[in-house]
């Protein structure tokens, strides 16, 4: 009972309570490159989870065998692997969506919401544990960037997705798209407001 | 064994290297062949995309069939040379001397019937490099179509370059201007370029990667001014 109770938390903690970009503040780096359109955001996403849920399952099968002093070049090794074997598949399958998300796919390696997940919990943990707790923090990173890139896409360029949102008439009543908004800095206040938000709601999360 | 022993420790790394080696040695090996087949695709479709052709998903190596009657290489003089015109790298080319460089040309005939000449260009932006296909008529100075990539540019900023607003201020432009030739240059929104040569509005927050297709139609345009000339002339 008590592991099935572990093991929602694992998939869900990072969703809300456990979050890695809004609470923890890791991974802040893609959030500002990535979301100035919301298509490479939950591409971006994606790509996280299924690395972060591989690379988990990867590092918690071996971890016993890792020796101490060289664990960090180990994990790096794995990940860095399985994202240029994503890069390839991708490529490969769905060249378009490669094409779109180009330099972005080699920049999960660097994201440190892998990097912490692995030393946190991979390392000490059983292989289906590790993968609810990639799967659960990839989701979490996705959210954020969805939510992230729906704002910014929506008040800098009035699409979304591509598409217009933002009527005709609007523009003709002398609506102008915030052209600060596609700019990387504005993906810092939103989020800062997706934290204040959050924080407000979760009173244990607030710091004294 | 003493997994924090230097000889555990060394084989360990050795071994995972080997392994993750492997790995991608095959993942890369298998999947190459699939790679190439999908880049070469994605190149017809850019060069169609030149001539405002859009393929539907599966068709595109039917309709650069259909629509490319003819693929050729000149050199600077505007005289044909032998070659594989599709697989000329122009990322290398650009950087020759004018001279020096193989050129590629692909003759297009749309479904009106009129004779469309579409010329690669290579450069770079901000964060890597830029291309695209530039269509001419068949008299040899007016834009017809132009098509930009990008690798990296930056998103909604620089990237704008490949969205239909930018490429099609082109359209109607013209590279010779009273029998000189004049590469058409990319100024800030609202600026005129110091000569009179035919000018675009660049993308606002994208001024780096604007020049950057400033420069880019400057250099690989150029060498074409011969074999335009000549289509002109005719």
């Amino acid at each position: 009972m008590s592991e099935k109770i572990s093991l929602k938390g694992a998939l869900f903690n990072p969703l809300s309570k456990n979050n890695p970009v809004v609470v923890q503040v890791l991974g802040i780096c893609s959030v500002l490159a990535v979301t100035a359109k919301l298509e490479p955001a939950i591409v971006m996403g994606i790509s996280v989870i299924a690395v972060l849920a591989f690379s988990n399952v990867i590092i918690s099968l071996i971890r016993n065998t890792i020796p101490t002093n060289i664990r960090i070049i180990v994990q790096l090794v794995v990940v860095a692997g399985l994202v240029v074997i994503v890069d390839q598949l991708l490529k490969a399958y769905a060249y378009d969506v490669s094409k779109q998300l180009s330099v972005f796919i080699g920049l999960i390696i660097t994201n440190c919401i892998l990097m912490g997940r692995l030393e946190a919990f991979a390392m000490a943990n059983k292989p289906l544990p590790s993968f609810l707790d990639g799967i659960g923090n990839g989701l979490g990173y996705t959210v954020i960037l969805v939510i992230v890139g729906f704002f910014r896409e929506l008040l800098g360029s009035g699409t979304l997705l591509g598409y217009q949102v933002v009527p005709d008439s609007f523009y003709e009543a002398g609506y102008v798209n915030n052209g600060l908004m596609i700019l990387p800095p504005m993906a810092l206040i939103i989020v800062a407001c997706i934290i204040w938000v959050q924080r407000a709601r979760n009173k244990d999360l607030q710091e004294p | 064994m003493n997994k924090q022993s230097n000889t555990y420790t060394l084989i360990y790394i050795l071994v995972l290297a080997a392994v993750v080696g492997t790995a991608l040695a095959f993942t890369s090996l298998s999947l190459h062949d699939r790679q190439l087949e999908n880049a070469d695709l994605d190149k017809m479709s850019q060069i169609l995309a030149s001539a405002g052709i859009v393929p539907e998903k599966g068709q595109v190596a039917a309709d650069f069939k259909k629509y490319i009657i003819a693929q050729e290489i000149v050199d600077c003089d505007g005289n044909r040379v032998e070659g594989d015109a599709f697989n000329v790298d122009v990322a290398a080319q650009s950087k020759l001397n004018d001279c020096g460089r193989q050129l590629p040309v692909f003759v297009c005939r749309p479904d009106d019937g009129s004779t469309k000449y579409i010329l690669p260009v290579y450069g770079s932006g901000l964060w890597g490099p830029i291309w695209g296909y530039i269509a001419i008529d068949s008299d040899g100075t007016t834009v017809y179509g132009a098509y930009f990539a990008h690798q990296g540019e930056t998103p909604g900023l620089g990237a704008e370059i490949v969205k239909p607003e930018f490429r099609n201020q082109f359209e109607g432009k013209r590279l010779i201007k009273n029998g000189v030739f004049m590469p058409i240059s990319v100024v800030k929104a609202g600026q005129k370029p110091s000569g009179n040569e035919d000018y675009v509005d660049g993308v606002s927050g994208g001024t780096i990667t604007s020049k950057g297709v400033g420069t880019m139609l400057d250099n690989c345009l150029s060498p074409y001014k011969s074999f335009l000339n000549q289509l002109s002339n005719n």
